[in-house]
């Protein structure tokens, strides 16, 4: 960790350099570790320390930036100078609205100096520790461990100075069989937090009762998804249309739509960066205060998330959801999602479901048309028939074309424990329940 | 640099380790995007550092990092020997990495006009012309432009005594038209889909494309297909894929599941495994006799050409189908080992902070025996697939649906109608089996795919894919209805 002093000192360094020149620079410290498992046993084993630190010059309304991992005195002299050059021959950006003020935000606390500080050793123990269970049951174990921090600053020639330090956690393995398999994960930005072994004993739950699959007709089921499928949901209609650049260029499921019912009353979906139910970012990556943002409540699209760059475009302030400098041109993004839990647990949907399919998660899952979030992919690690209110046999893997849109139309009932599921080595964090829905569309089986 | 390297492998040998190698890479990358006549990146990018993996007592140990100095080298180092020790808590089989690899040498991959010594203002008014071309037809809402350009230099040293020196530059780019009309979107994009197509080369590649020359044709494709019939529905057809569609199929339905860590489980929790098990090589009938398919680091502008792998091992050809029958992995030295086979030379690293894994190279379908014309003219009734749009896959590489930007009715030998939101669906095998006809060289094209996603921590690597067009029969056409 080199904190928040030594980032000052170094964003100090860079602003120097500028001389004038009217400059925004993110600066990315990270320290992460993550140790892979397969078969049983300890495979791969990492770590790295790394920085990024971009530049981004303003000529007017030229701009120009360039990226370093250096932080020596000559790699900052090279960075500036590359990204003023590149400003200089830039044509000017017309809907350039300038760098924003100082604003006040949320000290979050996200740092954990054990789960910084987790060795390798401990990483090995918890893996070993699913592997001898997985080994036991006859099953083949495997999946990921990783633990480390990150701190992010952001900076401007106006006085701009936000900084943020992380720690994460993340632990998910896939249990198999010759015929089945079984996958968990959990994430926390406290290693603590996360219970392993009761995670290895789903995924091996999972893996042992699911031998002998039968193939069944593809077709419209109701399902019950866990809370896995749900993170699926909800980063497909993130990245298809909870931006505001995405509904500027009318490719998002929520044109023509805002104020309107399009999803069942009972869902909710917000975004927040401050909540340390998540994984939070106070600020976004110019600075500026994240805002919890109600993207779908009640059912009714509410409206996207905004940058400064897409806001002044469209007539709105930021809600504080700008991307990283080299991401800028894909617009704002939700990188905190909630959904808000319903009052069910996943055995009640399960009892409640007089002949569905039983759902663990998804996988490889693409967009086949945008408008209505229309997502083809297909099931993976744990599939069941719902036969009278019980998981009655597994079932093989099936593939689904369906409206993610209309999906979430469909729910009848919601989960009442969230989970929190963080990107690798940070990145996003999404909060969100099981899910039961009353019809999903299957399109084809596998082998 | 070499001294750096060389006192990482020293310490290393001296605490312990049977085996390690050191890389220190420095990657540029030069990143030009234009955006309905507005530059909305320039950005000039670089990255560097080095990464110690060790192996002591059979298991595997890596750590890296940014700061390229004697003192972190030795950090590093013991860092990676720790981890490798911790591994062993949690051992398997010991790890076995064959014959020794000694390689020395230095390679560059060839190109005319170095990217970086091109004036950004040339570049730049590629790309402004190319996007003033697509403004010129009414109706898009968005069009895009785009260039990248890669050098990355990257020195590999072992403890087997292999010095390898070798700079591998890449230029891609492309041209992207998007239409919008009530709830209907549509794209299209050259030479290549998902923003461009890439190769290993120069800014001379980036000029044979001609994005200025081919922008309005592009802009009326997508506005075209606005108002075109959708693809029929559910129907089982003879299908005629173009090459960039091609190439990712063969990525996701060859590539992928011919490399062996995949088959061995170790990517099983993430990428997933291999419907290629062991027992099937050298009988199992992927495809049909017009089907070959060569693993190849060697062919000129290809993502996956370079001098040496991320473990040392020569560039080279093999075979991965030949006529039909599965032949070969994609191998690492020790999972060839595992096999009895050596290294072909398809372990690679995304940068310096990443271990090397298995990835493809340059996967391509061998050229057959057709002209393009004489192939449609000889369909009595089929559908004509051209550059991606959505692309979706099992785990283990069996059942995949793909969609494409842009299609055609062929009927009684002849390209027809316009179709839209085309999708086909299918099982590896029985596709593969399914392919009667292969066009020739004359249509045979190194196509890139810079985004191929694998590993935990996620890596992203860049791969080659030559292809000609090719016909299936009795496809599953039409999943979206």
């Amino acid at each position: 960790m080199i904190g928040e002093k030594e980032a000052r000192k170094l964003s100090e360094a860079i602003l120097k350099r500028c001389q004038g020149t009217p400059a925004e620079a993110t600066i990315l410290f990270n320290d992460g570790a993550l140790t892979r498992f397969a078969n049983n046993f300890i495979h791969q084993n990492v770590s790295e320390r790394d920085a990024e630190i971009i530049i981004r010059c303003f000529i007017g309304k030229q701009i120009g930036t360039a990226t370093t991992n250096r932080s020596d005195e000559a790699g900052l002299d090279e960075l500036v100078q590359k990204a003023k050059d590149n400003a200089k021959v830039s044509p000017e950006d017309p809907n350039y609205p300038g760098l924003p003020e100082p604003a006040t935000y949320m000290r979050v606390a996200a740092w954990d100096q054990p789960t910084a500080d987790y060795s390798p050793e401990k990483r090995a123990q918890a893996v070993g520790s699913v592997c001898r269970l997985a080994v036991e049951k006859g099953l083949n174990a495997s999946g990921a461990f990783s633990t480390g921090s990150n701190e992010l600053v952001v900076i401007n020639t106006k006085g701009v100075f936000a900084y943020h330090a992380q720690t994460g956690a993340d632990f998910q393995t896939v249990v198999m069989s010759d015929d089945s398999s079984g996958r968990a994960q959990e994430s926390a930005w406290k290693a603590s937090d996360l219970d392993v072994e009761t995670l290895g004993r789903t995924a091996i739950e999972s893996a042992a009762r699911g031998h002998n699959p039968r193939k069944i007709d593809p077709g419209e089921y109701p399902v019950v998804f866990e809370h896995y499928v749900t993170e699926d949901l909800l980063s497909m209609l993130n990245f298809y249309g909870m931006s505001a650049q995405a509904l500027e260029e009318g490719r998002s499921w929520m044109n023509d739509r805002l104020g309107q019912q399009v999803m069942s009353p009972l869902v909710n979906i917000w975004d927040d960066g401050n909540d340390t139910a998540g994984s939070p970012l106070p600020f976004d990556f110019e600075g500026v205060p994240k805002q919890r943002v109600e993207i779908v409540k009640e059912g009714v699209a509410m409206g996207p998330v905004y940058d400064r760059y897409t806001g002044a475009k469209m007539g709105k302030p930021s809600t504080g959801h700008a991307t990283p400098i080299s991401f800028r041109g894909m617009g704002p993004i939700a990188m905190n999602l909630f959904m808000a839990p319903g009052n069910a647990t996943v055995d009640e949907m399960i009892r409640s479901t007089e002949k569905g399919l039983y759902i663990n998660r998804f996988w490889y899952t693409r967009l086949v048309h945008p408008r209505d979030c229309v997502i083809t992919g297909m099931t993976r690690d744990g599939v069941f028939m719902i036969e009278n209110g019980e998981l009655a046999y597994p079932v093989k893997n099936l593939r689904f074309t369906m409206s993610y849109v209309q999906a979430l139309a469909n729910v009848e009932a919601i989960g009442k424990e969230s989970h929190l599921l963080v990107g690798e080595y940070g990145g996003f964090g999404t909060r969100i329940p099981a899910l039961k829905i009353k019809g999903f569309k299957f399109t084809g089986s596998t082998v | 640099m070499k001294e750096l390297m060389m006192r990482a492998l020293d310490l290393a040998r001296l605490r312990g380790a049977q085996y390690a190698d050191t890389r220190v890479v420095r990657n540029r990358t030069e990143s030009i995007s234009v955006k309905d006549g507005i530059v909305e990146e320039l950005n000039s990018s670089e990255t560097e550092g080095f990464g110690v993996r060790v192996l002591v007592n059979g298991t595997w140990g890596f750590a890296s990092s940014r700061n390229l100095t004697g003192d972190e080298a030795d950090l590093v180092t013991a860092q990676a020997l720790e981890i490798a020790r911790a591994s062993g808590l949690v051992s398997g089989e010991k790890v076995n990495l064959g014959a020794p690899v000694t390689s020395q040498g230095t390679y560059q991959t060839p190109f005319q006009i170095d990217p970086f010594s091109v004036p950004l203002e040339e570049k730049l008014a590629v790309l402004m012309s190319a996007d003033a071309e697509m403004g010129k037809v009414q109706g898009l809402r968005t069009r895009q432009s785009s260039a990248t350009l890669i050098k990355e230099h990257k020195l590999f040293a072992n403890t087997e005594g292999a010095f390898t020196d070798q700079t591998i530059v890449e230029t891609g780019g492309g041209i992207q038209a998007m239409a919008v009309g009530g709830s209907e979107i549509q794209v299209r994009s050259y030479p290549n889909a998902f923003t461009r197509q890439q190769v290993t080369g120069g800014w001379e590649a980036l000029i044979s494309w001609d994005l200025p020359g081919n922008a309005q044709r592009v802009a009326n494709e997508a506005i075209a297909l606005l108002t075109a019939d959708p693809c029929p529905s559910d129907l089982t057809t003879t299908l005629i894929l173009g090459g960039t569609q091609l190439a990712l199929q063969i990525h996701e339905s060859c590539g992928h599941p011919t490399e062996l860590d995949r088959v061995y489980g170790t990517e099983a929790a993430y990428a997933g495994t291999s419907f290629l098990t062991t027992e099937k090589l050298g009988t199992f009938h992927y495809g049909s006799p017009v089907v070959n398919l060569t693993a190849d680091s060697l062919r000129p502008l290809g993502l996956g050409t370079f001098g040496w792998d991320d473990e040392g091992v020569p560039a080279q050809s093999s075979p991965l189908v030949k006529d039909g029958l599965f032949v070969g992995y994609l191998m690492s030295r020790e999972t060839a080992s595992k096999l009895g086979r050596t290294s072909n030379a398809c372990m690679r690293a995304s940068g310096w902070n990443r271990i090397p894994i298995i990835r493809m190279v340059n996967v391509s379908l061998e050229p057959g025996t057709w002209k393009f014309d004489d192939m449609i003219a000889d369909t009595d009734y089929g559908i004509y697939m051209e550059s991606n749009r959505s692309w979706s896959i099992d785990d283990k590489r069996y059942n995949f649906q793909f969609g494409t930007e842009i299609g055609y009715e062929i009927k009684n030998g002849k390209m027809g109608r316009l179709l839209r939101n085309c999708t086909y669906t299918g099982i590896t095998p029985e596709f593969w089996n399914s392919c009667d006809a292969v066009c020739n060289p004359d249509h045979w094209v190194m196509w890139g795919t810079p985004n191929c996603g694998k590993g935990q921590p996620s890596q992203v690597a860049h791969t080659g894919h030559g292809a000609a067009p090719a016909r299936f029969r009795n496809v599953k056409v039409g999943v979206l209805k």
